[in-house]
């Protein structure tokens, strides 16, 4: 366990990522590379900052990734799928 | 492993948000702070009202914040950032730094009222963003005066007696406007561009400015995470929620940011949300939400 | 340098000369006078300061939160009713560990609505952190405000800090007061240097969700820091004296030595005790009188000193803990109850809601404390000196 600092001031910005939320999903978020074209939409809609830009295509980060659908429902070019996750 | 590499040529931001909070999936409000920080940069400080936004993203030492934040309680982040606004414009510090509050549509509608009605009047340079997801949610989908009308919540469920929420919403964007300050805008998360070019424009007029943000809850609302942006879309479409902006204090100035070509009739919106499903058998009531809809709309000429 | 002047006035003063960034503050009666004139500092150029006029206490305290979080020196000053207003925001202040600076005029509770004089309402925010100063007449309100901004200020504190002085019997009454002069109190207190800061350049989460694993820790912390302020205190105290010629004491004793019964005292009616402790030493009485200066952290061990061996203990205060008593009666004798040896102690309540306190009920204190001794117990606990049956 971590050591208390005064007044509880959290003074490592972005240390939630000690919390991996991908064990959260249900459904994951796959990426037809061929059709992506790389609007960056899903990265700009997704609550969890977990969908990165990447060189071929927009890359679901996994570890963190709730499995919304937002990024599926809002694609344009329909490149998305929602799979169940693999048990 | 993500490889970070973009094919635009877009100069890349470093993400000031985060991942690793506890906000529910398909959360409008967390994505609507991504938002309004990407357009904001990382020369940023938030003071936060208590809500589901201060709770999901700071249990100590997890915290998601990569900008300079501070949270004192549930009604006063307007004024705790008048005290930040001060300290930095009397240490000489003020420059270049965007200063918001940020809250719920609780710490702004209800409770918050006092101290933004406050902060406006002395005019300090904070840009308050309320995401509003018209309820509290944090506590359990309880009912505020941003909650609008026929939409069932825990304090005002539809029932044999209640058609659910029995007021109108109030206009709170149109209050803080008539206080006469920089800069009122009104947007929503799923028009993205607007957003963006509003949380900008603020930055530039540094304040007073107030931006009230539609933010789906798919807890609250009852829909399916994956229709959080689409639904703030369509709320938009329907003329449920209408995006004006105002420099100044001259209502007449007000710009519509967006006029449907035509508006979706409201059951379109009311019928994709489990907190309006008691509507659907009352088509008195939804002529009724039809018709408040039609006149608010023709206040902004459409 | 003497000059005449209002307790309001010598706390604004001393604000003027701790150079603090930021003031909010917010008008109530009997504190107004603060405000009041620190605008007139600042409109006269007198003072370097933002001073924002909030539209409530609670605000207020808020905009002090957000200005002192962002590394200003902050102080304000309210009273009473404005002081309850702020209640949650003072054991926000506190557990942040901000050292913001506040003049209290202590003044009765609502309701019945009271503008007067006691100790209520200070009284009733005892548990939210804050080091508490109580000033006996406008000298000590002047020093105990930069002692305030001293002790707070202190890495080893880090805790925000109350100056309670009596309404309308400080803050409007005027008196000689030896003002502390600019160079000495700008080498008495060094720059505040916090220790957490709003900056882009240093991106920090404060006020942070402290779920049950850490908020135990949290306040455990909060607490030792608060304790152990009074070593802090102290040290501060003998500096100022070095510094200022006026070395106070956290509990001030007078004719306590041989003392039979001590009256145990705080705030402004400490000068009237004093005089009835004369009267009663000339009529033959072993009678002593002890000063509370600092409330919080509670001063037991130089408390109990200051008792030494006298037998009785009459703790006369200006506040009730309704559906009790006397609170520093109970805090005492807390202290008290697993000694072997321990003194008789007896609880008085007085002067409330500006109720004239004369040394006549010091009087009656006394007598009442010595028959209570000799049956064993009080006839009437707490005893209430001045109430006037006859109305009841």
């Amino acid at each position: 366990m971590t050591k208390i600092t005064l007044g509880l001031v959290a003074r490592t910005p972005g240390a939630s990522k000690r919390n991996k939320t991908g064990g959260w999903r249900t459904l994951r978020p796959v990426i037809d590379e061929t059709k992506c074209k790389k609007c960056w939409l899903c990265v700009i809609y997704c609550p969890d900052s977990a969908m990165k830009k990447g060189k071929k295509s927009s890359m679901p980060d996994y570890d963190y990734c709730k499995g919304c659908g937002i990024c599926a429902k809002e694609c344009p070019s329909k490149c998305i799928t929602m799979v169940e996750e693999a048990r | 492993m993500v490889e970070d590499s973009s094919g635009k040529d877009e100069v890349e931001q470093k993400e000031l948000f985060a991942s690793g909070h506890r906000g529910c999936a398909g959360c409008g409000e967390m994505n609507g702070v991504r938002q309004v920080l990407a357009a904001a940069g990382p020369n940023t400080i938030v003071a936060n009202a208590t809500g589901c936004l201060e709770v999901a993203t700071t249990s100590w030492p997890e915290t998601s914040w990569e900008v300079p934040w501070i949270h004192a309680a549930f009604e006063n982040a307007a004024a705790v950032a008048s005290g930040i606004d001060a300290a930095l414009t009397q240490m000489k510090k003020r420059q270049g730094i965007n200063l918001f509050a940020f809250a719920g549509d609780g710490g702004t509608f209800d409770i918050g009222f006092q101290a933004i009605s406050g902060m406006l009047e002395r005019q300090q340079k904070v840009i308050f963003v309320v995401y509003d997801n018209e309820a509290y949610m944090n506590t359990g989908i309880q009912r505020c005066s941003s909650t609008p009308y026929g939409a069932s919540t825990t304090t005002c469920p539809s029932g044999t007696c209640s058609v659910g929420e029995q007021h109108a919403k109030k206009p709170m964007a149109m209050i803080v406007a008539a206080h006469g300050i920089k800069y009122t805008a009104t947007a929503t998360i799923g028009y993205h561009a607007d957003l963006k070019r509003k949380v900008k424009r603020a930055c530039e007029l540094e304040g007073p400015c107030f931006l009230h943000v539609l933010a789906p809850c798919p807890t609250g609302w009852r829909h399916d995470s994956a229709d959080t942006i689409a639904l703030s879309r369509l709320a938009v479409d329907t003329g449920m929620f209408i995006l004006w902006e105002l420099e100044g204090h001259n209502l007449k100035d007000i710009k519509l940011s967006r006029k449907p070509k035509e508006r979706k009739p409201v059951i379109e919106y009311l019928k994709a949300q489990g907190r309006f499903r008691h509507l659907m058998n009352r088509p008195d009531e939804q002529a009724k939400i039809q018709k408040q809809i039609d006149e608010q709309c023709a206040q902004f000429g459409f | 340098m003497m000059q005449i002047m209002r307790g309001n006035e010598a706390t604004a003063l001393a604000a003027k000369l701790c150079r603090p960034n930021v003031i909010p503050a917010y008008p109530i009666t009997p504190s107004t006078m603060f405000p009041e004139r620190i605008s007139e500092y600042v409109a006269d150029g007198e003072l370097d300061a933002y001073f924002l006029l909030a539209e409530s206490e609670h605000s207020a305290m808020s905009a002090a939160i957000g200005a002192s979080a962002t590394g200003a020196r902050v102080c304000t000053a309210t009273a009473s009713q404005g002081l309850a207003l702020m209640h949650e925001m003072l054991f926000i202040a506190a557990g942040m560990r901000l050292p913001i600076v506040m003049a209290v005029g202590n003044r009765a509770l609502s309701a019945p609505i009271n503008i007067w004089c006691d100790h209520q309402d200070s009284i009733s925010e005892r548990d939210a952190g804050w080091i508490h100063f109580y000033a006996e007449n406008n000298q000590e309100c002047i020093d105990f405000m930069i002692m305030a901004f001293k002790v707070g200020e202190d890495k080893r504190v880090y805790l925000p800090a109350l100056v309670g002085l009596d309404a309308f019997v400080l803050t409007h009454t005027m008196e000689p007061v030896d003002v502390p002069e600019q160079e000495k109190v700008d080498r008495f207190l060094p720059n505040y240097e916090p220790h957490c800061i709003l900056d882009p350049k240093n991106p920090m989460t404060i006020g942070a969700l402290g779920t049950p694993e850490y908020y135990m820790e949290t306040r455990y912390a909060l607490q030792k820091a608060l304790m152990d302020s009074s070593a802090v205190i102290d040290e501060a105290f003998l500096q100022f004296g070095e510094a200022f010629g006026r070395t106070y004491q956290r509990v001030a004793s007078y004719k306590t030595a041989d003392a039979e019964t001590v009256i145990i005292s705080m705030g402004s009616m400490t000068g009237t005790a004093r005089v009835a402790v004369d009267r009663m030493r000339a009529a033959g009485k072993k009678v002593g009188l002890i000063k509370i200066s600092v409330l919080r952290p509670f001063p037991h061990k130089e408390l109990k000193a200051a008792i030494g061996n006298a037998k009785t203990v009459a703790v006369a205060e200006r506040a009730i803990s309704l559906g009790y008593g006397g609170p520093i009666y109970a805090e005492l004798a807390g202290h008290f109850v697993n000694d072997a040896k321990r003194p008789f102690l007896t609880s008085f309540v007085l002067g409330l809601g500006g109720r004239d306190i004369l040394p006549e009920h010091f009087e009656e204190i006394v007598a009442k404390s010595e028959k209570a001794l000799a049956a064993g117990k009080m006839e009437e606990m707490p005893g209430w000196p001045g109430l006037n049956r006859e109305v009841l």
